[in-house]
């Protein structure tokens, strides 16, 4: 083993160099440097701040949208076809786990004209199932299979728009994707390293844009809620709806009874900004695709002297009158600043989501809080690394220095993989990192002594130094695969930071076997070496 | 330098005070944890929504709480951060239900906190909770007004040099005066004059912002714990395997110790169990093991050499000669976590403390807990053995006896 020192000190300057690349790059000054290593050893959201979110898709909303489409395509087709009914309406399902108990009930369909509607469901509408109730009333139910498709379609275009929303606020490398068990769970996870704001960012998201311009049937609106129920005799009237108006500074309470099918959806744009009307007050000005500003431009002409509801996020933002057709563009005013009407432009040109979406966790870390941590993280190994090798140099002399050199060669490994992998260093990763040393010590500490124990039974010096670290090998063998294999459940079951703390142990074990072992045992060979005769080892 | 040349302590023989020591440590955290009712779970592992807020000067605690449950009701916790490192920092806590509750105690905590320290009616902006976006917002008009040309880069820049000064300790979020901006390169009077005019300094900066909703919280206590015993499983099987089982069921045991005790000290000084400290758990979980297996390794080495000696000396020589190496080891190791814990700060506070109680314990533990348990096992098993044959010969001393039952490892 001695006789091919060449090629192991070979093997160690070319993995130093590859680490090295790994962590720095070729840099070409010093800010170059800083960046690199900004760049390469990426740091978790709990250490340099920043915004880790998970939401979930309210896919009933999908849903219910998807049976409001088929409703108003049915009466359309048993108008065409000359079907009566008396009513057509659907559940209303609240969860997640509920969405697929949607329903739409067609009451009073004639007894003639049974074969009819019957034929036109079937023909029409092959995402429903037909079941007669009686021999007038039917259910619908959706496939299950549609059902699955759209609710998945429905996560993917969250994902979709939920990305173009965040960057089109510019924050560096953003992730969105989807998380937890795929097709029960609707969920998303969101992370934002360094946002400084979080709470701005959560309301862009969550802000469905679900933007909707209704038909207002009463005008003059209403003081609450009991006072329209009230008025109505407790029940509304067929396919409308009571939304409230948007909360915005001394405006008091106020509901509009709307219709239930909006004019013109959020999806109906195509491009929106905020600009400055009359009086200088903020707006965000839309314009529509041309297929619904043709139908847009219709329903005006037929509807002049109604009122207009913009209602975003179920919540009334304006209300206009119609003064003319209004073809492909339109304002929707009384927005209370520059932020929320760019906002609003921002979230409706990046897409409605077609669902809403609740957030179930956040970590929001500030930006000083991770400053803090850094500072304090980076005290505090430097303080570690700084007493363990006085003490290692003290303790073992000269030999110590290889434990040192190892030491710190360990570390630098571990940097690099983390750099290759493109991993991240968390909290729990730092936790990783100390075993890691720990472990790096103790593989050090281990052969060291195994050495004065043979020098000490009368071992010439190269034998003690062959027999402590051929016994010491199996030793470190058994505790590295022991923790290896921990590492690897702790990989397959745990989730997220615990991820993260196995990540970075097992990189460090394997770096460790490597210095501990490998490069120790050159550099003791290479001072064994040669035509020294070696008296006495310091050790 | 040596410390230990050649030690022969009986370890073994002192073992009794050990164990009992061990057990009242053991039934101590667990009473507490029993009359503290149940573990104190960091808000990662409960539901609700957490704010940790740093103030300028002494939290003004009372009046938080009284603005607070106005708005979000009578279940808002206001406590002050108990850590040296932490200065002036409070913890606000709403434990809620549903997903629609915790969002809406999360955002009524941040405006309430504005509405009643801040002036959010001047039509002024925050410092000290502010984005960068929103404060080049604010300020680019004031400032061509004020005479200041400054380029879109320049702006920028200027921006990032006031947030990242901000930032940095020892102001860590929260500037007291905008004078103290001076010294932010690029900055003079007619820009601190427009900072004045268009923005304000709360007395308070918002650190960290956590919400749990009660599904994430319960996955990942269960995902956590499930991961953790699969891990020690999968180290049982392994060591049964290179060993005996009972080492493997001896190393596992003293894990369970260390954790345990370390988990009750958390319960008696009252410290949350948070994400971090879990991830401190499995690194103490892997100290100790690996401590145990360098003992177990001697161990077996030395069951080959010193056949005729019985378990106990063999025992007791394994820990002697490796004594040197543990205590190298353990003093090493327990250094960085020390200097972690002194100048780890706040974050890492409980991460160390976990590390800190672990080690001393996780060393011990290999001694006194997982050593023992081997030796019982192989004295119960060889007291049944010599009892089996009633009229064969009384056993000569110990030596023998022993040899049958132990397999020696590759």
């Amino acid at each position: 083993m001695r006789k091919n020192l060449t090629g192991r000190t070979v093997v160690i300057i070319l993995t130093i160099l590859v680490c090295i690349f790994g962590i720095i790059g070729f840099p070409k000054s010093k800010a170059d440097l800083m960046d690199n290593l900004r760049r390469h050893i990426r740091l978790g959201l709990d250490l340099k701040g920043g915004s880790h979110l998970v939401l979930q898709v309210q896919v009933q909303d999908a849903v219910k949208t998807e049976a409001d489409q088929a409703i108003e395509r049915i009466k359309d087709e048993m108008r065409k076809q000359n079907v009566d009914y008396a009513a057509i309406d659907r559940n209303d399902p609240t969860t997640v786990e509920d969405a697929d108990k949607i329903e739409i009930t067609v009451k009073g369909v004639p007894l003639a004209k049974t074969s009819a509607f019957r034929s036109l469901v079937t023909e029409r509408f092959a995402a429903w199932t037909l079941t007669p109730v009686n021999t007038t009333d039917y259910r619908l139910n959706m496939r299950p299979s549609e059902l699955v498709t759209l609710k998945r379609d429905t996560v993917e275009r969250s994902i979709q728009t939920i990305s173009n929303r965040i960057n089109q606020l510019g924050l560096t490398e953003p992730t969105v994707q989807q998380y937890g068990q795929s097709g029960t769970d609707y969920e998303i996870l969101v992370e934002l390293p360094g946002v400084d704001d979080p709470a701005r960012v959560r309301d862009i998201m969550q802000t469905t844009a679900q933007l909707e311009i209704d038909d207002v049937k009463d005008p003059a609106g209403y003081p609450s809620r009991e006072a329209a129920l009230a008025q109505k005799g407790g029940v509304l009237p067929l396919n409308t709806k009571l939304v409230q108006m948007a909360p915005r500074g001394d405006r008091g309470e106020g509901w509009y009874l709307v219709s239930k099918t909006p004019v013109v959806r959020g999806t109906d744009m195509r491009n929106a900004r905020a600009s400055q009307g009359e009086m200088r007050a903020w707006e965000t000005d839309f314009t529509l695709s041309p297929d619904a500003g043709k139908r847009f431009g219709r329903y005006t002409e037929q509807n002049i002297g109604n009122k207009l509801a913009v209602v975003e996020d179920k919540q009334v933002v304006s209300v206009a009158t119609i003064e003319s057709r209004i073809e492909d563009s339109g304002r929707i005013t009384n927005i209370g600043s520059e932020q929320e009407a760019s906002d609003l432009a921002l979230v409706l040109r990046a897409g409605a989501l077609p669902a809403s979406i609740v957030f179930l966790s956040e970590d929001s870390v500030g930006p000083s809080l991770g400053a803090d941590s850094i500072h304090a993280g980076i005290v505090a190994g430097l303080a570690g690394l700084a007493a363990v090798i006085v003490v290692m140099l003290v303790y073992y002399k000269r030999s110590g220095v290889n434990a040192v050199l190892a030491l710190l060669l360990n570390t630098v490994i571990l940097m690099a993989a983390l750099s290759y992998f493109k991993a991240v260093l968390t909290l729990p990763g730092i936790a990783g990192v100390i075993l890691t040393i720990g472990m790096a010590v103790d593989s050090n500490v281990l052969i060291f002594e195994r050495i004065r124990e043979e020098l000490r039974a009368g071992k010439a010096i190269v034998s003690a130094v062959d027999a402590g670290f051929s016994k010491a090998w199996w030793t470190i063998v058994d505790t590295h695969v022991t923790t290896v294999v921990s590492c690897a459940f702790l990989f397959i079951f745990g989730e997220g930071p615990v991820r993260g703390f196995a990540v970075t142990l097992t990189i460090g074990l394997l770096a460790n076997v490597f210095t501990a072992v490998f490069v120790s045992k050159a550099i003791f060979d290479y001072e064994l070496s040669g035509g020294r005769q070696l008296r006495e080892l310091s050790i | 330098m040596e410390i230990f040349k050649k030690t022969n302590f009986d370890f073994l023989g002192m073992k009794w005070p050990f164990i009992v020591a061990s057990l009242v440590l053991s039934v101590a955290g667990l009473s507490s944890i029993a009359l503290k009712g149940g573990l104190r779970y960091g808000i990662d592992f409960k539901q609700g929504t957490q704010m940790t807020v740093k103030w300028d000067g002494v939290p003004p605690e009372d009046k938080i709480r009284t603005a607070l449950s106005r708005k979000i009701g009578s279940e808002v916790s206001v406590q002050p951060f108990t850590d040296v490192a932490a200065k002036n920092e409070v913890v606000i806590g709403s434990e809620r239900m549903s997903e629609q509750q915790t969002n809406v105690a999360r955002k009524a905590m941040q405006d309430t906190l504005e509405a009643t320290f801040g002036q959010p009616q001047s039509g002024k902006l925050d410092f000290n909770n502010t984005g960068a976006n929103e404060l080049t917002d604010h300020l680019t008009v004031p400032l061509q007004q004020a005479g200041q040309q400054l380029s879109d880069q320049q702006l920028h820049q200027l921006v990032a040099d006031l947030l990242s000064y901000r930032n940095t300790p020892p102001r860590s979020g929260l500037v007291h005066s905008f004078d103290d901006l001076a010294s932010v390169p690029g900055v003079n009077s007619a820009i601190i004059n427009v900072l004045k005019s268009q923005c304000y300094l709360a007395p308070f900066a918002i650190l960290q912002v956590q919400m749990v909703g009660p599904k994430v919280g319960a996955e990942l206590r269960t995902k956590a714990l499930l991961a953790t015993l699969y891990a020690l499983g999968g180290m049982l099987v392994y060591i049964a395997f290179r060993f005996e089982w009972i080492y493997g069921v001896a190393a596992v045991v003293a894990c369970f110790h260390d954790t345990i005790i370390t988990i009750g000290l958390f319960s008696i000084f009252g410290k949350e169990i948070t994400l971090t400290v879990i991830a401190a758990l499995l690194t103490l979980v892997g100290y100790s093991m690996n401590d145990t297996i360098v003992i177990f390794d001697r161990i077996r080495e030395n069951l080959k050499l010193l056949r005729r000696e019985p378990l106990e000396s063999v025992i007791n020589k394994s820990v002697n000669q490796t004594l040197s190496r543990t205590v190298m080891t353990s003093g090493l190791t327990f250094l960085t976590v020390i200097a972690l814990f002194l100048f780890g700060g706040a974050v890492l506070h409980g991460f160390s403390f976990a590390l800190v109680v672990g080690i001393i314990i996780g060393t011990y533990s290999s001694v006194f807990v997982a050593s023992p348990i081997v030796l019982f096992w192989h004295n119960y098993t060889d007291s049944r053995k010599r009892m089996a044959p009633v009229a064969a010969p009384a056993p000569k001393p110990l030596p023998t006896a022993r040899k049958s039952s132990t397999k020696v490892g590759k």
